[in-house]
């Protein structure tokens, strides 16, 4: 082999295991990082829901901002996932082609947002203009507690609630696009078949296009559950967290998630053996995005092969 | 009309009748259906219309653009935010000057040279970078660069951060265009004797390079937005920065935040017309960046035919 490709060999295959090796550094710096002061901590670092990184008295643990990450982006996925089938049903199957393109363009452009410009629009224009709803839901139906009256003063503004809804809007464009990618590859014969037989549009979709699709389907809103999970300045804006109180299931209460908790308590990270406690934090949302994605990736990978 | 009528088959067809309920049921997933791509689009448009109804009243005005905000007070109007522009180009340019090569070179790596299992395992991995958290990011470079090298917070930490959540997306659009490179082009220079690196850096980077260049655009536009890093990795300033290896510096994002924090942040204060003055000097910058993209993109389309 000449010396030529034999460097270009290296340097390429070089990046490649580089790449490979990141996700592992990360692990592993995070890992070491938070290692003093999971010692130092007083408390259970899982099962806690205190956050006090006082460096002489450490008592810090996941429980609530672990509750509130998954419970914020269940609620998210749970108003995604229809919605996006929807549009990626109707891009594939009902826009005429010459609209399809554009349609598909405008979906993306969600994703081109910053994620902290939904944080500003989330709090300051869509909370307020929800308020109402959210209020009358309290009222009616604040019996079942996943409606209870939070401790989220003066109004029904930083909640959990909202924060679902905008994090929903943040992961429609992910779930969309990937599904719109699945359900374009249903085989044509399968369609043309549906049809022959009689079958409605509706009926085509039913039998063919979805259970085709299925799988990438799922795939994709596993993905989209990943990005909601690590979302962090959107959350940090419009979560307004009353310090040291327990999770409750209401929704129209506020809360931290992982990332949000980390966003909004950054000055904390200059002390040293306070970082290690959001570090160690930071770590357990990675761990649970890693897990997320790769189950996302492999039900993908399943249906590509 | 006339067109319909020629299409009429001279008999009718056997399996006509659709029962009721059948087209009931079509009926509504159609619906359903179109419902569902019209709530998607609600939130883009009242988003944007947030954005630039709200961003517009400063953004006219030269010394918008020229400016810091170094020399006014926080509730006084005037000043610009060229610190944060300058901050966010910046950080943005040295991030793409680390993640472009790297992700380049992974690109061509799967492309040209990747078989078996390292090639698999790199695919995937690339495909999990891309779900990490920015959050996650930022804590990494912070756990590496600044507690594990004794760095300071700077510009070029926040670069750092980037170029992990910059790689992945570098990766795929690259690797995608140098796939549709036809093998002909790369057998011809084989068959003249031209060395495998020597084929890949004169004929199959230069045929895909518009399109490469258009999926790094894109990345770049991504990553200005992010918010996560900056708070963790830098200090804001309002004075101009030049220095990106140190002191604080600004960026858009970081900008915003600060202000909100910092400012009572209600309709008519001047943290308000700063905010959404650079929330809209954002969205600016990326549609611009995004457009050059879809320029670059379309001049490598006809090349996939």
């Amino acid at each position: 082999m000449r010396p030529g490709d034999r460097i270009f060999q290296i340097l390429t295959t070089g990046a490649g295991v580089f790449v490979v090796s990141l996700i592992g550094l990360i692990g592993l710096f995070l890992l070491v990082q938070a290692i003093p002061a999971l010692q130092a901590d007083n408390v259970n670092f899982l099962t806690s829901q205190v956050w006090q990184t006082t460096p002489d008295d450490m008592r810090f643990g996941i429980m609530g901002l672990l509750l509130v990450t998954v419970y914020s982006s269940l609620l998210a996925l749970i108003i995604a996932m229809p919605i996006s089938l929807g549009i990626a049903l109707f891009l594939t199957q009902y826009a005429p082609k010459r609209l399809a393109r554009p349609f598909a363009y405008v979906i993306d452009l969600l994703a081109a947002v910053p994620s902290i410009i939904y944080g500003l629009w989330g709090l300051m224009v869509f909370a307020p203009a929800i308020e109402p709803f959210s209020q009358w839901v309290n009222d009616t139906f604040s019996w079942i507690p996943l409606f209870a009256a939070g401790n989220v003063s003066p109004d029904l503004r930083g909640t959990i609630f909202t924060a679902g809804i905008v994090l929903a809007v943040m992961i429609l464009p992910i779930i969309t696009s990937l599904s719109r990618e699945v359900f374009e590859r249903t085989p044509t014969p399968h369609i043309e078949g549906a049809l022959a037989l009689g079958a409605t549009r509706w009926e085509v979709i039913r039998t063919t296009v979805l259970p085709f699709g299925k799988a990438g389907y799922i795939g994709a809103s596993m993905l989209g559950l990943g990005r909601a999970l690590g979302e962090t300045i959107a959350l940090a804006i419009i979560l307004t967290g009353a310090v040291g109180r327990e999770f409750t299931w209401s929704l129209f209460d506020g809360g931290a998630t992982f990332a949000s908790k980390i966003a909004a308590d950054y000055a904390e990270l200059n002390n040293e053996i306070s970082a290690g406690a959001y570090i160690a934090a930071g770590l357990v949302l990675f761990l649970l995005t890693l897990i997320v994605n790769f189950i996302a990736r492999s039900v993908i990978a399943k249906k590509g092969d | 009309m006339s067109t319909t009528l020629e299409k009429t088959p001279a008999t009718t067809p056997a399996f006509q009748q659709v029962s009721m309920a059948r087209k009931v049921k079509n009926g509504f997933a159609t619906a359903l259906i179109w419902l569902s791509f019209l709530i998607a689009v609600v939130p883009l448009v009242w988003l944007l219309a947030t954005v630039v109804i709200n961003g517009v009243k400063r953004i006219p005005y030269s010394n918008w653009w020229t400016e810091d905000f170094g020399s006014v007070l926080s509730d006084e109007v005037g000043g610009g935010v060229a610190h944060a522009v300058i901050g966010s180009v910046l950080q943005g340019l040295v991030c793409a000057i680390i993640a472009v090569p790297i992700g380049m070179l992974v690109a061509i790596y799967l492309v040209e040279y990747g078989r078996g299992k390292l090639a698999k395992i790199t695919t995937f991995m690339v495909d999990i970078l891309s779900g990490v958290p920015s959050i996650v990011a930022a804590l990494f470079i912070y756990a590496l660069w600044i507690t594990t090298f004794g760095l300071p917070r700077s510009g070029f930490a926040v670069s750092l951060a980037l170029v992990l959540l910059m790689i992945p997306v570098v990766v795929r659009s690259s690797e995608e265009m140098l796939r549709i490179v036809p093998d002909d082009l790369r057998e011809a220079s084989y068959a003249l004797g031209v060395p495998k690196w020597k084929t890949i850096m004169k004929i199959v980077l230069p045929t895909a390079l518009s399109g490469i260049i258009g999926g790094i655009m894109m990345a770049l536009a991504r990553v200005m937005g992010e918010t996560a890093p900056l708070l963790v990795l830098v200090g804001y300033s309002a004075y101009v920065n030049w220095d990106i290896f140190g002191g604080e510096q600004a960026a858009l994002p970081l900008l915003m935040n600060n202000e909100r924090v910092s400012n009572p942040f209600d309709e008519g204060t001047v943290a308000f017309d700063r905010i959404w003055g650079a929330a809209l000097t954002l969205v600016l910058i990326i549609a611009i960046v995004n457009l050059l993209a879809m320029l670059f993109a379309r001049l490598v389309a006809p090349k996939k035919k």
